[in-house]
C-alpha cells in the first residue's frame, strides 16, 4: 500500500514563504486563504533566545477529526492517505474547521479577490465557483499526483508528481513520499533525523513530520 | 506546553451560540414537559413552546452555513458525526412531538421528551468532538452543557407553570438539585482547562464571567427557591426572578464558551524522537462504523 507523507526540515527551513506563494500560485486560493504557510516561532528571553520557522497546512492525519465530525461525508479520506473535500457534498457548516488542531481550514463566504471585488484576468479564468461557502485544504496536489503516478512517474522524487510547495522549497526543507517503502525518500529521512509528529497526544496520527535536532521548550506561549 | 498562535475562532458566531443557546433550553424543555405532564399530555402552548426554542436554535445554525440548501446533507453521516445524530433526533422530535400535543397521545409526548434529551446530549458531545477547540474538547463540558441545558428547561417550566397558575412543588426541588449540579458542572470545568493549560486568553475570558455566572446565575436563584419553599407567599415573585436568572445566565455562559473563549489549539512543537516511525494506516482503509 501506499502512505503519502510530507516532511518539513525546521533546520532548513529559512521562512521565505515561497512555498505559501508556490501553493497559492498552484491552487488559485483566495487572499488570505493558505494552504500552506510559514509560522515564525521565537521563544525565550534575551540573550537566551530561539528562532524557527515552521511550515503548516493541512497534516493529513490518519484518523483525522474532520471526518469524523462532517455531517455530509464531504470530507474523505484516500487508501494513500490523502484527506480530501467534495465541494459539492460539504454544507459549509465549519464542524472541520472547528474540529481540526492544526488550523488548516478555510471557508471564503464571498467571492474576493487580489485587488477587491473585481478579479485580475488569470483571476477571472481560474476561479472556481464550488469553492465559495464551502470548507477548503491543502490537497497534497492530490490532482498533481495522480496525473504523474498515471505517467509511471513517482511522487516526491518527479517534480510532475510532486505538491508544488515541495517544488519550489529553496532550501529544500520539504519533502514528499509514500512512507510505507521503506526505501523511499521520506522513510530514509526520518530513519537518519530526529523528528516530531504536531500534537502526537490527539492521537491523530499525521502524515505530517518535523526533522528538528533541538529539545523544543517546555513552557511557550504566543499569539 | 509550548503553543503558538492560539487565535479565537470565528468560523462559529452567535448564531451557533444560539442553536446551543436555544436549542438546549428547548430540548430540556420538551424533556421537562413530558416528565411534568406525565401520564396526561401538556397544554398545546407549553408544547409548541419547546418546539418553537428548538427550531429557532436550529434556524439560527441553518442562517451561518454556507451552503444552506443542502441541508438535507447533514443526515449523511450518522456513523461518527454528532451534528448528524443531532439533526437526526430533531427531524424525529418534531412530528412526534407535535402529533402527541395536538392529539394528546402521551405516550408520544413521553417518546418526544427522550428525544428532547438525546438532542441536548448530542449538542454537548458536538462541543466535545471539536478536537481544535481545547475549551470545547474538555470532557467536563460534557455535564456542563447537559446540566444548563436541564436547568433552563426546568426554569422555563417553571415560569409557563407559574403563568398556568399550577406550579408543581417537585419542579423547585429539581430546580435546586440542578443549579447545584450545575455549579459545580462549572467549576469542575474551569479547574480542568487550568490544569489542562488551556490558553491564557480562553482562562481570561473564563474568569471574567465566573463570578456572574456563580453568584446572579446560580447561587441567587438557589437561594430565591430556596426562601420561595419557606415562604410560600413569595413563590411567585422569587421563583419567577430564580427562573429568568437561572436561563439569562446559562444562555450566557454557553454564548461565551461558543464565541469568546473557544481559542484553537495553536501550533507547537512536539517530543522528539528517532528512528522509522510505526506507521498507523489510515482509518478509511476499513469499512466505516458507527464510533460512540
Amino acid at each position: 500500500m501506499t502512505r503519502y507523507v510530507m516532511i518539513a526540515d525546521l533546520n532548513r527551513c529559512v521562512g521565505c514563504q515561497t512555498c505559501t506563494a508556490a501553493c497559492k500560485h498552484t491552487n488559485d486560493t483566495a487572499p488570505g486563504v493558505m494552504w500552506r504557510k510559514v509560522i515564525d516561532v521565537e521563544w525565550g528571553e534575551y540573550p537566551d533566545v530561539e528562532r524557527l520557522f515552521m511550515p503548516v497546512g493541512c497534516q493529513h492525519c490518519a484518523d483525522p477529526p474532520c471526518m469524523h465530525v462532517c455531517p455530509s461525508t464531504a470530507t474523505g479520506q484516500r487508501e494513500d492517505g490523502i484527506v480530501t473535500i467534495d465541494y459539492d457534498l460539504c454544507i459549509g457548516c465549519s464542524y472541520c474547521v472547528v474540529a481540526c488542531p492544526y488550523q488548516a481550514r478555510y471557508k471564503v463566504d464571498k467571492p474576493h479577490f487580489a485587488y477587491g471585488d473585481t478579479p485580475m484576468e488569470s483571476e477571472e479564468i481560474r476561479f472556481d465557483e464550488k469553492r465559495i461557502g464551502v470548507a477548503q485544504k491543502c490537497t497534497f496536489c492530490s490532482d498533481r499526483i495522480d496525473a504523474g503516478v498515471e505517467k509511471g512517474l513517482t511522487p516526491g522524487i518527479d517534480p510532475d508528481a510532486t505538491p508544488g510547495c515541495v517544488n519550489a522549497c529553496i532550501a529544500d526543507a520539504l519533502s514528499f513520499g509514500d512512507i510505507e517503502d521503506e526505501n523511499s525518500n521520506v522513510s530514509e529521512l526520518l530513519a537518519e533525523n530526529s523528528w516530531f509528529q504536531m500534537h502526537e497526544e490527539l492521537g491523530t496520527e499525521t502524515g505530517f513530520y518535523y526533522l528538528y535536532d533541538q529539545e523544543p521548550p517546555e513552557e511557550t506561549e504566543s499569539e | 506546553m509550548n503553543r503558538f498562535y492560539t487565535v479565537l475562532q470565528t468560523c462559529w458566531d452567535w448564531r451557533a451560540a444560539a442553536n446551543f443557546m436555544f436549542g438546549g433550553t428547548g430540548s430540556a424543555l420538551m424533556l421537562m414537559i413530558a416528565i411534568a405532564s406525565y401520564p396526561e399530555t401538556p397544554p398545546l402552548l407549553l408544547g409548541l413552546t419547546a418546539l418553537a426554542f428548538i427550531g429557532l436554535g436550529l434556524f439560527m445554525v441553518w442562517l451561518e452555513i454556507g451552503r444552506p440548501w443542502r441541508f438535507i446533507h447533514t443526515y449523511f453521516h450518522p456513523q461518527t458525526s454528532w451534528m448528524t445524530r443531532e439533526a437526526s433526533a430533531a427531524i424525529l422530535l418534531f412530528p412526534i412531538a407535535f402529533v402527541g400535543i395536538v392529539f394528546k397521545i402521551p405516550a408520544m409526548i413521553t417518546l418526544a421528551g427522550l428525544l428532547g434529551l438525546l438532542f441536548l446530549y448530542c449538542q454537548a458531545r458536538i462541543l466535545l468532538a471539536s478536537k481544535g477547540i481545547p475549551a470545547w474538547r474538555e470532557p467536563t463540558i460534557l455535564p456542563l452543557i447537559i446540566s444548563t441545558g436541564l436547568v433552563e428547561g426546568t426554569a422555563l417550566l417553571l415560569l409557563s407553570l407559574l403563568i398556568l397558575d399550577s406550579i408543581q412543588g417537585w419542579a423547585l426541588y429539581l430546580l435546586l438539585a440542578l443549579l447545584a449540579v450545575r455549579i459545580q458542572s462549572w467549576n469542575k470545568y474551569r479547574k480542568q482547562l487550568t490544569a489542562g493549560k488551556a490558553s491564557k486568553q480562553t482562562l481570561s475570558v473564563l474568569s471574567s464571567i465566573h463570578t456572574s455566572t456563580i453568584w446572579l446565575g446560580n447561587v441567587l436563584p438557589l437561594i430565591l427557591v430556596a426562601i420561595s419553599l419557606m415562604v410560600p407567599s413569595l413563590t411567585v415573585m422569587l421563583v419567577c426572578i430564580a427562573s429568568i436568572l437561572a436561563v439569562l445566565s446559562g444562555w450566557y455562559m454557553k454564548f461565551t464558551i461558543i464565541t469568546r473563549a473557544a481559542q484553537y489549539q495553536g501550533y507547537s512543537l512536539g517530543k522528539l524522537k528517532r528512528g522509522r516511525p510505526t506507521i498507523k494506516p489510515p482509518v478509511r482503509r476499513k469499512p466505516d462504523r458507527f464510533v460512540f
